[in-house]
């Protein structure tokens, strides 16, 4: 008897989740990140011919550096003033999968415990998104050079 | 004319990746931060392998500003120095090829902090 109860009012609140969650469809979420992701992508090579342009000289490493610096600033901006929300909104992946997204899931940490201090809320909290991505990309970088050093040795 | 064949690609390519990694965000429920490190170690894969510096020839920014390739400046980084210091090489050369990046992104989100205040939701 109770039993049922509890069965009915489960199913009850499952469907009262799915009618109020948004429902996007696949291939309209599918072709937002696409555009949303090629855009970013496009912006940073624009970025890149544009130093490429005014620094001749400079090699190819240095840009790569100057144009992720400057994509990862202004996706800290546009965080601070909260137009990435927007953008993370419709973006899904294409949003947090280029080097602006690793910027904005920073910044939005550090900016959401600011009220704990600046030492154990901001400072603690700067990599709870982004340390896996930090600490798995220099473990496994390490091993892939230790590999490297291995088969081919040093030279 | 190359030039827009350059972005299209550009266009083509890094959204491919986002929309691939989008497809697993709904097919698998894996978190984003499980499909960032995913693409991360693609990265070092491609690196490692030899492979990516010929994806880039054509893809350029396409696959260079998705996280695959912060994955591939890391293991080029590393096995860049492994080769010139050695052993204890393999450590550091991947944190100084993307030191530029990471204490760029430290440093902005610090001052972000200071000046911004968080959005009430």
């Amino acid at each position: 008897m109770n039993n049922s109860l509890t069965d009915k009012r489960n199913k009850r609140y499952g469907d009262y989740v799915n009618a109020i969650t948004p429902t996007t469809s696949f291939w309209k979420s599918l072709w937002n990140s696409f555009w949303i992701g090629g855009l970013t992508c496009c912006i940073g090579q624009g970025v890149f011919d544009i130093f490429k342009m005014i620094f001749p000289s400079m090699s190819q490493d240095m840009l790569g550096n100057i144009t992720s610096m400057i994509l990862i600033s202004v996706a800290i901006l546009f965080t601070g003033f909260g137009f990435y929300d927007v953008i993370a909104r419709r973006g899904g992946a294409g949003s947090f999968l280029p080097i602006t997204g690793f910027a904005n899931a920073m910044s939005s940490a550090s900016m959401e415990f600011k009220t704990e201090g600046l030492i154990f809320g901001t400072s603690v909290k700067l990599f709870s998104v982004v340390g896996p991505v930090v600490v798995n990309g220099i473990v496994w970088s390490t091993v892939a050079g230790l590999i490297h050093l291995i088969i081919f040795g040093r030279i | 004319m190359s030039i827009v064949l350059t972005y299209l690609s550009v266009f083509g390519i890094g959204g491919l990746m986002c929309s691939l990694a989008q497809i697993l965000i709904i097919k698998t429920k894996l978190t984003p931060a499980r499909i960032l490190v995913l693409f991360l170690i693609l990265g070092i894969v491609l690196e490692g392998l030899g492979i990516y510096k010929y994806i880039y020839g054509f893809a350029k920014s396409g696959i260079s500003i998705p996280i695959v390739g912060f994955g591939a400046l890391l293991a080029r980084g590393s096995i860049e120095m492994a080769r010139q210091v050695g052993f204890l090489g393999a450590f550091a050369g991947g944190l100084v090829k993307t030191a530029y990046g990471v204490g760029a992104a430290i440093v902005a989100s610090y001052l972000v902090t200071l000046i911004f205040s968080p959005k009430s939701k």
